[in-house]
This record gives C-alpha cells, sequence and structure tokens, in this order.
C-alpha cells in the first residue's frame, strides 16, 4: 500500500535538483547580519581607536611612556568616542550571536565538514598553485567551479571562521575587567592588557584585508551572480516556478 | 504543492516570531526581578548596553570574581591625569585648606544619615590594592590606592534592604552611580591615598571612588556626598550618571 502514495516532498525535490540553492538560507541570512555587524565593528573600532592612536606591549602604557608604534595621527581626533564604545559592543554582541547561528548550524549539517574544510587532495603545493595562478591571472570561475569553493577560499574561509574571529573575541574580553575578574587567565595568557588591545588591532588588520579581497573576488567571479547566490540562494535568475 | 509549502513555512515563523517575542518578554521581567537592566537601557544603544551588563553580572555573581591584584614592583612610573580638577571655588578654597572643613555627607536610604571628615575616614580600617585601571580611551596604568572601602561606610550607616544603587556626588557636575553588587565589593574603596602618598589633587583629592572592575571613568573623583536609593529615575536625567548624555555607558564593565 505504501508504494502507492504519491510523495509530495520526492517530486520538489526532483525537480530542484538542477537548480539546487547555492547557499543554504541559514548562511544567507548569518552572511549578511554578521557583514552589518562586521562593518559597524570597524567603524566603531576606528572610533575607539582615534582617541588614543598607540600601541604598547605589555600590561600598561599611555601619554609619557614609550609605545610600540604611534598612528601618525593626534589624540583624541574626533573628540570623545563614547558612541564608538557603544556601538562597538552592540554590533559585538549581533556578530557573536549569528557567529554562534552560524557555527551551530555549520556542524549540524557538515557544511564546515563537506564544504569548508580543505580536502586532503587538493592541500599540495600543485593544486594550491593552479588555483593561485588562476587567480592571479584573474580569470573567472567557470559556472561549475562556482558551485563549490577552491582550496584558497577554503583556507581563508576556514581560517577567518575558526582563527580570527575567535582570535577578536578572546583578546577583547581580554580588555574587560569585568570578565578578567573571573577569567584572569583572558588576559594573563596574552601577557597583559595593553598586548590584547594591540593584537586585537593588528588582527582586525587581517580582517578588513580579508573582506577587501573577498569583495575584489565576487567582482572577479561575476558580481550579479554572486550576489544573487547570496540573497536569493540561486546563482541564475529565477524562472518562473509554474 | 508550492501553496503548501509556504503555508508550512509562514505558520512556522509566524510560531518562532511569536515565541521569541513572548520570549524575550519573560526574560525582561525576570532580568528586571534580578537587577540586570541597566539604567540606560533605552536608545539606539540600550540592548546592547542590557546583554552587557546582564550577561557580565550573572557571570560575576556566578564565580569569584576580583580585579587582578599586582605587586609594587609593577606599579607604574606615570600614572596619567585625566581631566584637571575643578577651577572654582568651594573646591580651590577647600583645596587651599587641606580639606579640613570637608566632609562626605552619605544618606538617601540608610537608617543613620552621616557626615564623615577625612581624618574620621582615615580612622576606619585602612584597605590598599595595587590594581590596573584601563581607561576607555585605550591607556592604563597600575596603582596602589589606599583608604576605606565603602561597604565599611555604608553598614556603618545601616543600609536599607530597599537600596539599589549608590549615588555619588562630586565638587563637579559629573556625578555617577553603581549597584549595590559593586558598592558592597571588597575591592571598592573609598581612596584618599596613591601609591603611599595622599590623593593629589589631579587624581581626586580629597576623596575618589576606586570600582576596579569597571573603566576608569567610573572611579570618579572629588566626592563631595553620597546617596542611597531604590531607583535613579528622579536621579538628573534618569540615566544613571552624567555619562550617558556624552555617550558613555552608565556600566563599564566592557
Amino acid at each position: 500500500m505504501a508504494q502507492s502514495v504519491y510523495f509530495p516532498g520526492l517530486a520538489i525535490q526532483d525537480l530542484a535538483v538542477p537548480d539546487a540553492a547555492r547557499h543554504s538560507v541559514i548562511i544567507r541570512i548569518t552572511h549578511w547580519v554578521n557583514a552589518a555587524s562586521f562593518i559597524a565593528l570597524v567603524v566603531s573600532g576606528i572610533g575607539i581607536l582615534l582617541s588614543h592612536p598607540r600601541f604598547y606591549w605589555g600590561e600598561t602604557g599611555g601619554v609619557g611612556t614609550p609605545s610600540l608604534f604611534d598612528l601618525p595621527l593626534p589624540f583624541m581626533l574626533g573628540g570623545p568616542s563614547g558612541w564608538g564604545r557603544s556601538l562597538h559592543f552592540l554590533a559585538a554582541w549581533v556578530c557573536v550571536l549569528t557567529g554562534l547561528l552560524y557555527s551551530m548550524s555549520g556542524l549540524f549539517t557538515q557544511h564546515f565538514l563537506k564544504n569548508l574544510l580543505p580536502q586532503k587532495s587538493d592541500l599540495g603545493l600543485k593544486p594550491i598553485l593552479h588555483v593561485a595562478s588562476n587567480h592571479l591571472h584573474l580569470k573567472r570561475p567557470t559556472e561549475a567551479e562556482a558551485q563549490t569553493y577552491n582550496v584558497l577560499q577554503r583556507i581563508s574561509y576556514v581560517t577567518v571562521v575558526f582563527l580570527l574571529f575567535p582570535f577578536m573575541i578572546f583578546s577583547g574580553f581580554a580588555m574587560s575587567p569585568a570578565i578578567t575578574s573571573v577569567f584572569p587567565v583572558f588576559v594573563t595568557i596574552f601577557g597583559g592588557h595593553q598586548t590584547a588591545r594591540t593584537l586585537h588591532f593588528v588582527v582586525a588588520n587581517f580582517l578588513v584585508l580579508f573582506l577587501l579581497v573577498h569583495i575584489a573576488m565576487v567582482i572577479l567571479a561575476g558580481f550579479t551572480k554572486r550576489m544573487r547566490a547570496m540573497i536569493t540562494g540561486h546563482s541564475m535568475a529565477r524562472r518562473d516556478p509554474s | 504543492m508550492s501553496d503548501k509549502l509556504s503555508r508550512r513555512k509562514l505558520i512556522t515563523t509566524g510560531l518562532a516570531a511569536v515565541a521569541g517575542v513572548s520570549g524575550l518578554a519573560v526574560a525582561a521581567k525576570i532580568a528586571g526581578r534580578y537587577g540586570l537592566i541597566p539604567p540606560d537601557s533605552g536608545g539606539i544603544f540600550g540592548a546592547g548596553e542590557t546583554l552587557t551588563y546582564g550577561a557580565q553580572r550573572i557571570l560575576m555573581s556566578s564565580r569569584h570574581s576580583f580585579a587582578r591584584e599586582f605587586n609594587r614592583s609593577e606599579i607604574s612610573k606615570v600614572i596619567p591625569v585625566s581631566g584637571p580638577p575643578p577651577t572654582t571655588d568651594p573646591y580651590q578654597r577647600d583645596l587651599a585648606g587641606k580639606f579640613a572643613n570637608w566632609r562626605l555627607t552619605v544618606d538617601g536610604l540608610v537608617s543613620r544619615p552621616t557626615s564623615f571628615s577625612l581624618e574620621e575616614l582615615k580612622r576606619f580600617p585602612m584597605r590598599s590594592n595595587v590594581t590596573h585601571q584601563a581607561c576607555e580611551e585605550g591607556w592604563s596604568f597600575i596603582a596602589e590606592w589606599t583608604g576605606v572601602t565603602l561597604s565599611y561606610v555604608l553598614n556603618l550607616v545601616g543600609v536599607d534592604p530597599r537600596a539599589k544603587f549608590v549615588v555619588l556626588y562630586p565638587y563637579d557636575s559629573l556625578w555617577d552611580s553603581i549597584d549595590m553588587v559593586d558598592a558592597l565589593h571588597p575591592q571598592t574603596l573609598l581612596a584618599y591615598g596613591l601609591n603611599g602618598n595622599e590623593l593629589p589633587s589631579p587624581h581626586g583629592a580629597p576623596l575618589r571612588l576606586r570600582v576596579p572592575r569597571q573603566l576608569g571613568y567610573k572611579s570618579i573623583k572629588y566626592l563631595s556626598r553620597i546617596t542611597l536609593t531604590d531607583s535613579l529615575k528622579n536621579v538628573g536625567d534618569g540615566q544613571g550618571s552624567a555619562e550617558p548624555a556624552s555617550g558613555y555607558s552608565w556600566f563599564a564593565g566592557i
């Protein structure tokens, strides 16, 4: 009897296969929310930085003590940065909560395992040089290539998601007197408050660099198609569903 | 078929939205009861302020929470001054008179409103701690602060159980407030000494607050009066301190 039952779900799946979604709905939502919160974090981070554009090593540092390096900017450019701090922590909450949702769904759906971890066969020097040379020659990927991530994309995404963002969160915790009162190890592991602040700035620069390269690559790979894929889920314009 | 699908999607999304909104409402009510909502919870940054204050208060009450203390050898050679002392009377007059006529008034929701002279405060049990202080601008230093714990003074005047905040008034207009968790914390000092000397005027003489589990701007200088209250709604503009008006958070545990 079961065989004779019509399975609507199967029929839909069959239809959907040729035009499978490039990005799942969770990834698309978390991508854009995270993009907005990241830009807010960068803008507000610059706002905070402008009040004291000098960097130190160790536990303490200020006017009248030797610095590690100075940005060529005056102190307190743009006036008191209260808005910067408030926006930074509001955006940090959005960024961390979306990041948690993204990570849990990525683990649950095995997205990280299947699509982000570089495949063993791709980790040789030859395949990496091949992809690198394609990029350097500004070769546009074929539609088939654009359906999956190449080895350089995988390495950079894994680095950003699992190394750089966690580093930003923990070096941020290191600067919180409330959090380090409960977990002093968050700051002692860095060797001091000012070291954590300096590294927070350095790694923020790597993240901004990633964003710039990411945007350049999206433009190279076909801006409209890639944007459409990250907004609607499909790289092709949607056909009429009937 | 696609109708059915979208209807199912619509129902799930609707249910999730209702659950989310009612969950938030319940959470806000519970948070309010346990003192997890800061006075500056309104406005565009209010959600961030509330999440940070609530999360850090839960974290700090769940475990041992003490600001790191350092050795005297780690004390910074330079202690930057943030903002000059008031240039007008009565501060300048009292400074010239070595604060002999200065008194710290403690009133509001207390059993015995009292005022203390500097000499009286110095006769109370003396406490010192060598702590790190970070300015919201980014610079920081380590110094040794000496004084009497705020909790000692509060216990002396008798805290009314309804009191939820300690409002601190300095000579100038930069008033502030802290919650009872920080007010009663053993590292929170009414400091009259810095690195073994009298507290210099630019660092807050005659008396300043030290709350080492928050950024430097909460450790307000030039104290003259302390008032305990159950609500900050009618104090100043109702945001808990003079800081939110200039863009800074009331809670600076960051």
